[in-house]
């Protein structure tokens, strides 16, 4: 029990706290990381994700490139980068963007599948223009999946932000690598459920995102969430 | 390249520790989430309260999962087999999903059908119900068996020496070869299994095109 007892002595430190190796500004940076990831990999992977989905054309390229991308270890990748980066964030933010790729290229491409054939032609027939079709109807549609792809791009990079901590400068992955170095066991389970924490109330909050991009289109089925 | 031409030996004791590390929880997750599956997709509100779990647990990062292990399960802190639970315990997450999406997928006309022709509950599972789920089966197994390859690594963090240790020691001493090398012989491993379970599938099923992992919640 002892192990209990210190890591509650280091949540109740105070010198843990404050700073800028406090629990507060730790979140802050951890959250900074994923938001920015999560920004880039959505800027590339969803256009190409809809354009994708939309024309049926390259799909099985998407498919066997977001594969080959999965089988990629993040700690592989963000040591390489990190050899000729330094410790920054660049190493960082590529090797979470890799990671977050393909989950949020599946949501764009597999959402806008889901949206029914007759439905699409009748939007056609009434005279929409592609634009149009893929904008007002393809995408409502499709919305709650390409959400679903954004919670797990989100909620991998919240995770394996810890990882990247290995050659990044900060984030909570910091307690639990600077934790492992001195054999600090209070720290490191500290650190472990912090980040623990973190990945739940962000996975509570897409929930409710979630729910909230259904019901915005009551039309919408929720498919199996 | 050069690492691996100097250090053969070494990458090929390290590939095969990792395949271990892997092969192990692939195999425990796929025979604990089938039949957790099969009942989840009988009962409906058993179904949800397992899907919410599955969800929950995968959010757990894996280094902290790692870490955290020995002090709730009382097991050695450098022990591989911490890595081997915690990769588990991410396996039966991905694979409870499948499996349930998979007996699902089973119309209910075949298995009344199926019992109009005489076939008790058990042996109805078995030769009605598991080929007819089989391809969801394998598409869920190819994203645990591709994931599970590339997690192994983060072991090396915690001193479980596997392919990772190539990507913590080459940080260490700056060499980038070292790192490529690592990543090179995981991105093969994982190639190799997901063949293998490909093949694997067109063997056993070859009635059925096999199905391509699409996961959005891979």
């Amino acid at each position: 029990m002892s192990v209990a007892s210190e890591t509650i002595d280091w949540f109740t430190d105070p010198a843990n706290w404050s700073g800028d190796y406090g629990v507060p500004n730790r979140i802050v940076q951890h959250l900074g990381y994923t938001a920015v990831t999560v920004a880039i990999a959505a800027a590339l992977a969803i256009p190409i994700g809809l354009w994708i989905g939309h024309t049926g054309r390259l799909r099985g390229l998407a498919v066997v490139f977001s594969g080959a991308l999965r089988a990629l270890p993040t700690l592989g990748v963000v040591t390489y980068l990190g050899l000729f980066t330094g410790v920054n964030l660049t190493a960082t933010v590529v090797a979470l963007v890799v990671l977050a790729v393909p989950p949020l290229l599946a949501g764009a491409y597999s959402g806008l599948e889901s949206v029914e054939r007759q439905t699409i032609d009748a939007a056609r027939a009434m005279g929409m223009t592609e634009w149009q079709i893929l904008t007002k109807v393809e995408v409502p549609l499709a919305l709650p999946i390409i959400v679903g792809g954004l919670r797990s791009a989100t909620l991998q990079v919240v995770a394996t932000a810890t990882v990247a901590a290995y050659v990044g400068p900060g984030g909570l992955g910091r307690f639990l690598i600077d934790g492992l170095a001195v054999r600090d066991t209070p720290q490191v389970i500290a650190g472990s459920l912090l980040v623990i924490a973190l990945a739940l109330l962000l996975d509570a909050l897409f929930v409710a995102v979630q729910r909230v991009a259904i019901h915005g289109h009551p039309a919408v089925q929720p498919s199996r969430s | 390249m050069s690492y691996l031409f100097d250090n053969w030996g070494q990458v090929i004791d390290l590939s095969v520790r990792h395949l271990w590390l892997s092969l192990i929880p692939i195999v425990l997750g796929f025979a604990i989430a089938l039949p957790i599956g099969w009942y989840a997709s009988r009962h409906r509100r058993l179904r949800g309260v397992l899907l919410s779990l599955g969800s929950i647990l995968y959010t757990i990062p894996s280094i902290a999962l790692f870490a955290v292990l020995p002090a709730v399960i009382g097991t050695q802190y450098l022990d591989p087999i911490n890595v081997v639970i915690a990769l588990t315990m991410y396996a039966v997450a991905i694979m409870i999903r499948s499996a349930t999406d998979a007996f699902s997928s089973v119309s209910d006309a075949v298995l009344d059908a199926a019992t109009a022709n005489g076939y008790a509950p058990a042996g109805r599972a078995l030769s009605v119900e598991l080929p007819l789920a089989g391809p969801v089966l394998l598409a869920g197994l190819r994203v645990v068996s591709v994931s599970t390859v590339s997690l192994v690594s983060v072991g090396a963090l915690i001193g479980v020496s596997n392919l990772g240790s190539l990507f913590t020691n080459g940080f260490q001493r700056g060499y980038d070869s070292e790192i490529f090398t690592g990543v090179l012989a995981i991105v093969v491993i994982a190639l190799v299994l997901d063949g293998l379970l490909v093949v694997a599938g067109r063997l056993l099923m070859p009635w059925s095109r096999v199905t391509r992992p699409s996961g959005v919640a891979a």
